[in-house]
């Protein structure tokens, strides 16, 4: 199971990166939620898989006893899902915005900051 | 008198520099007694450079010449450039530059010399592009600081290669040393990089054109940076050298070949130009080889007369330089055919050029004479081509003499004119050369004292070892007064058949077509095709090739790391399969991710992303994590339905690349994608040791009375951190709606279609 996840979790960073490498604004963001899945499941299989053990005391004791699914990586998880939410939910309103102050939704035609516009030819 | 304002401040800097003069001049004694006197403080000590200042005979004579002529450019920069706006921060500037000579030449540590050498290229940055509301000078000033700078760097390299096979930066520990250094292998490195640093700043062949270029600067610049002081850094350095890397075969043909082209050419093409400071350029560069070629040339006799020479010609080109400021701020012509019967107009200023012309030209009883004879007399008695030697230096000498006279007979004599906005130069700029000229007369009379109590120190400190230098005016019928007889007589015949030999001489010189000042511009202009064509590959602007680059390289180092471990990928146990819910949510995952990127509807994407989030949080489910795995159903549920809200604003995907750039665009992100299952792999193979889990798991409860040890974490031991994340969370929200508030854009003008309009969806 584990070897599987993470030849799993190298599949999704590789759609993910694949999606960030389109040209399309829109790929971008889908590229951008699968490597956010991708991201939060390395550290949770880095932190190791424990089945049936989730890292809530039992009324009555005081303190975790062994074996229980380690709290750390589950936390930093936690965090990352909700942080993800908002940047996905920014990115896709300022996507919008940019598409509409733009007109166009590929990111090849948006280098005016970079440099002159070429003249005429795009060779991809 | 020019000067409508006074400003006395600027006045009264003078006593900066004649404070310095006073104060060395009392170090005399001490150093003429053989004491040196020296000043050590700690500084950067790890490194080897410390505040180690040392004034003796060799440093003092250069330091005396650094204020003495700093305090006479100060005056006369008072008259040259009064009632300018700028007149203070030029003051300033002057100064500073004169701390940092000071600074060189007293300093006994290598790092420390090298330290105050960057501060007198920059400050002489400063100065020659003063006038800086011109290109021409602005572009000298950037020529002379990377010529120097170039040199400078080179010099740090020999300068650290010194310490290393020394043992010390020191400069005077070194001496003691020449045999272990100059036996080390680090010894032909060392010399060729010490060199370059001397003679791109004493403008030596090739180096040569930055200082002619740098007579854009005002006129008391180029007196004090370029005649007496700045340029003879490099011939400082090479003194001061000269008992450590000194004496060896390799150090004298350098020495000889450099400093006797340079030699030449700079009288030659001196002879040539009509622009008087050009003409005081050229020749400087010829002295500056002069020099540089004595050094070479290595016995006692000839540092003897490299510091004799050096001193004379100090006084003298600092007052040609000074009068030819004169000229131009009287009369504002420069040419030396337009200037001419200026000594009915200005006596004072012509007795001074006349006293320095005669220097120059190494006639009685000035010091540039008695320069002159021990010129000859070193290298007549040189250990080796004593003969080629004598008439290279007998050769650019006549050339030279020709130049004197071109320098202050030209503009003096000869018929008067009128100059339309003529003005009598005033006691300021009148006073430095005066001065100057005065001390080369003087100190011509005076050869006796001149050779025990200032050169005998100074050459003592440059060979190295004790010597007396004796210094006469006379020395009786010598084969080296012939010589002289011989150099006045062809100066004068060259001078008098100079106007015929013109276009001659002109087709000569074919230096500035081929010259290194075509090297440089051709450098100058590669450098900067380079940084635009390198900046063009670099900063494509394209998205995609920045994230190909960052990917690739990441997963190369990533993937070099795991190969160097010996891709410890262990016989990992699989954990079993007996769990077929599992393997069902991974093929989940893997399915429904594959679709998100395949599918050509967005509607099916969204749905797919949304499928994948939603297996896995049943994965988090199913690994004990009950929070995670409801956080996730949550957002999950809210991601599919912004972005089925905002989906439909945006365009429908579009096909718009090429199948092979989908194919190399595959094969970066799929590399990347094995390194870091790679990667996880190598990590979990190791076994996980935490000793925060523990903690965590046995203080939940008693410290923060909380039994969910995940959500203990977020709200308590690390609740400052949750609270970031919520400032961020309000901050998107915040802008999101601000986003969305926003008045709509009219439409712009280029509205780019999709190239492709098969991708997009219904």
């Amino acid at each position: 199971m584990t070897v599987l996840l993470a030849v799993v979790i190298g599949l999704l960073y590789t759609l993910g990166f694949y999606m960030l490498l389109r040209r399309s604004i829109v790929k971008l963001i889908i590229g951008l939620g699968l490597l956010g899945h991708a991201v939060n499941l390395l550290v949770f299989l880095a932190g190791r898989l424990t089945a049936g053990v989730p890292p809530v005391v039992p009324l009555g004791e005081s303190a975790l006893s062994a074996p229980y699914a380690d709290p750390i990586p589950q936390a930093l998880i936690l965090t990352a899902i909700v942080i993800g939410f908002g940047v996905q939910a920014f990115a896709v309103v300022l996507i919008k915005r940019t598409y509409e102050v733009l007109g166009t939704d590929d990111l090849n035609q948006m280098v005016s900051t970079d440099r002159e516009p070429p003249p005429g030819e795009d060779e991809e | 008198m020019v000067s409508s304002r006074k400003d006395n401040l600027s006045r009264w800097l003078v006593l900066i520099p004649l404070g310095v003069t006073a104060w060395l001049a009392g170090l005399l004694p001490a150093i003429s007694a053989g004491a040196p006197p020296a000043w050590r403080w700690e500084w950067v000590s790890l490194l080897g450079i410390r505040l180690d200042f040392m004034a003796d005979g060799l440093g003092w004579l250069f330091a005396l010449l650094i204020s003495g002529i700093g305090a006479l450019v100060v005056v006369y920069a008072n008259g040259y450039l009064a009632g300018h706006p700028q007149l203070r921060s030029f003051l300033v500037t002057i100064l500073l530059f004169m701390f940092a000579m000071l600074g060189v030449v007293l300093a006994d540590n290598l790092l420390l010399l090298f330290i105050f050498w960057e501060l007198t290229s920059v400050t002489s940055y400063l100065l020659i592009g003063f006038k800086h509301e011109y290109e021409a000078s602005r572009k000298a000033a950037l020529q002379a600081l990377l010529v120097t700078g170039l040199g400078g760097v080179a010099m740090l390299a020999g300068l650290t290669l010194l310490g290393l096979a020394g043992g010390s930066f020191q400069i005077s520990a070194l001496v003691g040393q020449a045999a272990s250094i100059q036996a080390s292998p680090l010894y032909p490195a060392m010399l060729v990089l010490v060199l370059l640093g001397a003679f791109t700043k004493s403008a030596q062949f090739p180096f040569h054109f930055w200082l002619p270029g740098a007579m854009e600067a005002p006129a008391p610049v180029s007196a004090y940076l370029h005649s007496a002081t700045m340029v003879k850094a490099g011939i400082y350095l090479l003194a001061r050298f000269t008992p450590i890397l000194g004496g060896h075969p390799a150090w004298q043909a350098a020495l000889l070949a450099v400093g006797g082209a340079t030699l030449l050419l700079g009288a030659f093409l001196a002879i040539q130009k009509l622009d008087l400071k050009r003409i005081l350029a050229y020749s400087t560069i010829s002295i500056l080889g002069a020099l540089v070629f004595l050094l070479g040339v290595g016995t006692p006799l000839a540092v003897k007369g490299a510091l004799t020479l050096l001193l004379a010609h100090s006084l003298y080109k600092g007052t040609l330089f000074m009068v030819a400021g004169i000229l131009e701020h009287s009369t504002g012509e420069r040419e030396i055919d337009k200037l001419s019967g200026l000594r009915r107009q200005m006596p004072l200023v012509a007795l001074a050029a006349g006293a320095a012309a005669l220097s120059m030209a190494g006639l009685p009883p000035l010091l540039g004479f008695i320069s002159k004879e021990v010129f000859y007399e070193a290298t007549r008695h040189s250990p080796g081509w004593a003969n080629a030697l004598t008439a290279v230096a007998v050769t650019a000498n006549i050339l030279l003499v020709a130049v004197a006279g071109l320098a202050a007979l030209a503009p003096f004599f000869g018929a008067r004119k009128e100059f339309k906005d003529y003005h009598a130069p005033g006691w300021q700029l009148t006073l430095g050369p005066l001065m100057l000229a005065g001390l080369g007369l003087a100190l011509g009379l005076l050869p006796g004292w001149l050779g025990a109590a200032v050169i005998t120190p100074a050459a003592s400190a440059a060979l190295g070892s004790a010597y007396t230098a004796k210094l006469a005016l006379w020395h009786g019928l010598t084969p080296e007064l012939a010589l002289s007889g011989l150099t006045v007589a062809g100066g004068a015949l060259l001078y008098w058949g100079l106007p015929r030999l013109r276009p001659t001489l002109a087709r000569l010189d074919v230096g500035e077509r081929i010259g290194p000042q075509r090297v440089y511009e051709a450098g100058l202009a590669g450098m900067l095709r380079l940084a635009a064509g390198q900046t063009r590959v670099i900063q494509s602007g394209y998205l995609e090739n920045y994230i190909s680059i960052i990917l690739l390289t990441a997963a190369g180092l990533a993937g070099y790391g795991l190969w160097q471990n010996g891709l410890h990928i262990q016989p990992l146990e699989w954990g079993g399969l007996e769990m077929i819910e599992e393997i069902l949510l991974l093929a989940i995952i893997a399915v429904a991710g594959v679709a998100a990127v395949a599918t050509r509807s967005r509607l099916m994407a969204v749905a797919s992303l949304g499928a994948v989030g939603f297996a896995v949080a049943m994965l988090y489910a199913l690994f004990s994590a009950p929070d995670l795995a409801m956080t996730q159903f949550a957002i999950e549920t809210l991601v599919v339905i912004l972005f089925v809200l905002v989906l439909y604003r945006l365009p429908g995907f579009a096909s718009l690349s090429s199948p092979r750039a989908r194919l190399r665009d595959w094969l970066v992100a799929g590399t990347a994608g094995v390194t870091i299952t790679g990667v996880l792999l190598a990590i979990l193979a190791i076994p996980l040791e935490s000793r925060l889990a523990p903690w965590l798991a046995e203080n939940s409860v008693p410290l923060a009375g909380g039994r969910n040890v995940v959500n203990v974490i977020l709200v308590d031991f690390r609740g400052i951190d949750t609270l970031g994340e919520i400032t961020v969370l309000a901050v998107a929200a915040i802008g999101i709606f601000a986003l969305l508030q926003m008045p709509a854009p009219r439409k712009p003008e280029i509205q780019e279609a999709p190239e492709d309009p098969e991708g997009s969806d219904a």
